[in-house]
């Protein structure tokens, strides 16, 4: 198995700031599986996401994405094989859909370059693929949050990239909209080979979605491997400190008997 | 495809509108002349008189009001896609005050004597201080920035610099004080063919620089952290950008004053007719913020005659009916 992101023993601290945000992470992420990176506010997600992409710089350990160093990589050559899409950003001018989509295209035409027939086919594959074809002329300054998650992830498609990365994609999303999300991001690891990396607070969908899970805690790793492996009771207790069951998913189909987390009522005293 | 005729009819039509506006300018004032008198000028045959009045006065201030205007506007629509806030304007920030300083502080220290060059870098050096001092005061650690502290910085900041330029101009001699007032409210009653071709060479190539990386520009107007991960270099192209904005607001306050307003009134127009992608907003900046400033000066010079109103009088009153409404309308402006 290719790895196309490797960590080890990264350390990060914030300017100025007692701890470190993150402490001796490591983590590998292979070609083609859903990876869910999980953890309570402040654990530390973000911060390896941006670490991760190359958005900040590790003070110590090692970043490489397909072997080499990720400092190393030129942001526009980069650009073409990982895309990232961020938990929000600011909607300043009321773009066209499409056009938003089209910024994906950057890191292949350049500043000065034109978009060809590619570009142009996978702006267009990719508007298919997130479901936004249907509102591609309308300004973004008018779409519900699910559709301007799914016009980003467009965004991030049209760039044709072979790992995706989300930070928190269905923050704000209802229930339809975030399982859309998920079930998109499996069809697209398993019909197109893509790899992807999320960031997520929803344990329940990362148990049932992700073959591989990353648990942080306090930008420590607290647990990683396979979703039976990480849910445990006590794990999952004494990371976010609130008592809960761990029971099999009902079913049908192939998630059946994965592990669901259920918060409990604390006993009286507890909370 | 289709999208791409259509920007570029627009600019066509822009281009039509300017030279209209132009021609126009070119025959009202204090004396009428008519279009054919013009045309006999060109073709060098009309009377002295007339001669005088459109090459030497009419000719030179149309050129660098078009100047200015194309400078302004589109730098508007730079700082606004920058600061993410279609509110950001040179001189609601503060930056032409800035520039304003440091074009009255060589004058007074008599450096514009010394060369061509320092009122243009004097009024440069000013509008960096000035964003310096703005982004400063409103934080701007890589995070979205407050709308409302951002402006206020910006108003802030712009009245010390006014407050600025008058304790400099009690220093300075009867000439300068009166050069020096224009430079409070802008005007292009000054223009000679010198300040027309140097604000040209300045703001010609400028202008031309920003088109080039209109598309970047684009990334960075959804966010900084977005456009990075698109594989944009995000610090050197804000680097840039800050920097020829600068030069283009200081040359062009050098060139006439602080006048307020183009750079909100032009591109947010612009964004209603054609949209946000800066390959056809900057171009369509240009001609259009050409158009306007040219417009108001004809203005300016027309509706008292024969006195004369400073052009910043008439953006202003033209400008901040639409910042008002600009304002009340985005939601959220926080």
């Amino acid at each position: 198995m290719t790895c196309q992101f490797e960590l080890t023993g990264v350390t990060y601290s914030y300017p100025g700031a007692d701890r470190n945000a993150l402490h001796r992470v490591d983590l590998s992420v292979g070609s083609g599986s859903l990876h869910a990176l999980l953890g309570p506010n402040g654990s530390g997600k973000s911060t390896l996401l941006q670490v991760m992409l190359g958005e900040a710089r590790a003070s110590s350990g090692h970043v490489s994405f397909r072997g080499r160093p990720i400092v190393e990589w030129k942001r526009r050559e980069i650009a073409t094989q990982v895309a990232f899409v961020p938990q929000s950003e600011p909607l300043a001018f009321p773009l066209k859909v499409r056009e938003l989509v089209e910024m994906g295209r950057y890191p292949h035409i350049g500043t000065l370059g034109r978009a060809g027939p590619d570009d142009r086919r996978a702006v267009e594959e990719a508007m298919e693929v997130a479901g936004v074809a249907s509102f591609a002329a309308r300004p973004i300054t008018t779409l519900s949050g699910g559709e301007l998650q799914r016009t980003r992830i467009a965004r991030a498609l049209a760039q044709k990239p072979m790992t995706l990365v989300l930070d928190e994609p269905t923050a704000a999303l209802d229930l339809h909209f975030e399982m859309e999300t998920f079930e998109l991001m499996r069809r697209l690891t398993v019909e197109q080979g893509l790899t992807i990396v999320v960031a997520t607070h929803n344990l329940n969908l990362a148990a049932r979605y992700a073959s591989h899970v990353l648990l942080l805690a306090e930008g420590r790793v607290e647990a990683a491997g396979s979703p039976q492996d990480v849910f445990t009771k006590d794990t999952l207790e004494r990371v976010y400190r609130w008592p809960i069951a761990v029971l099999p998913h009902p079913g049908p189909g192939h998630d059946a008997g994965v592990p669901q987390v259920v918060p409990l009522t604390p006993p009286r005293g507890v909370a | 495809m289709a999208r791409q005729t259509g920007a570029q009819l627009r600019l066509l039509a822009l281009f039509g509108l300017t030279l209209g506006v132009c021609a126009i300018a070119l025959v009202v004032g204090p004396v009428q002349v008519s279009l054919g008198d013009v045309l006999l000028v060109f073709r060098g045959r009309a009377d002295p008189t007339v001669y005088t009045i459109v090459m030497s006065l009419r000719v030179p201030r149309i050129a660098l009001a078009a100047s200015v205007g194309a400078g302004l506007a589109v730098s508007g629509a730079v700082f606004q896609a920058l600061l993410r806030n279609p509110l950001a304007e040179p001189y609601v920030l503060g930056v032409s005050s800035g520039a304003a300083v440091g074009a009255v502080a060589a004058m007074v220290l008599g450096l514009t004597a010394t060369s061509i060059l320092a009122l243009p870098v004097a009024a440069f050096l000013g509008a960096v201080l000035a964003i310096v001092l703005v982004l400063a005061m409103s934080g701007t650690a890589g995070r979205g920035l407050d709308t409302r502290v951002l402006l206020l910085s910006g108003v802030v900041i712009g009245a010390f610099f006014n407050a600025t330029v008058l304790l400099i101009i009690n220093f300075a001699d009867a000439d300068t004080f009166r050069a020096a007032m224009l430079w409070i409210m802008g005007s292009f009653a000054g223009a000679s063919r010198e300040s027309a071709f140097t604000l040209l060479l300045y703001v010609g190539p400028a202008l031309l620089l920003l088109m080039v990386v209109a598309r970047p520009l684009n990334l960075l107007s959804v966010g900084e952290q977005s456009a990075f991960h698109l594989g944009v270099d995000v610090r050197r192209l804000k680097i840039i950008l800050y920097v020829v904005t600068s030069l283009i607001v200081g040359a062009c306050v050098a060139g006439a004053g602080a006048i307020g307003f183009v750079g909100l009134v032009v591109p947010h127009a612009l964004r209603l007719i054609g949209g946000s992608d800066h390959r056809w907003l900057l171009p369509g900046c240009a001609m259009a913020g050409a158009a306007f400033m040219v417009g108001a000066d004809a203005i300016a010079r027309t509706v008292v005659a024969p006195a004369e109103l400073p052009v910043g009088v008439v953006t202003a009153l033209i400008g901040v009916p639409v910042f008002l409404w600009l304002l009340r309308t985005r939601d959220g402006l926080a």
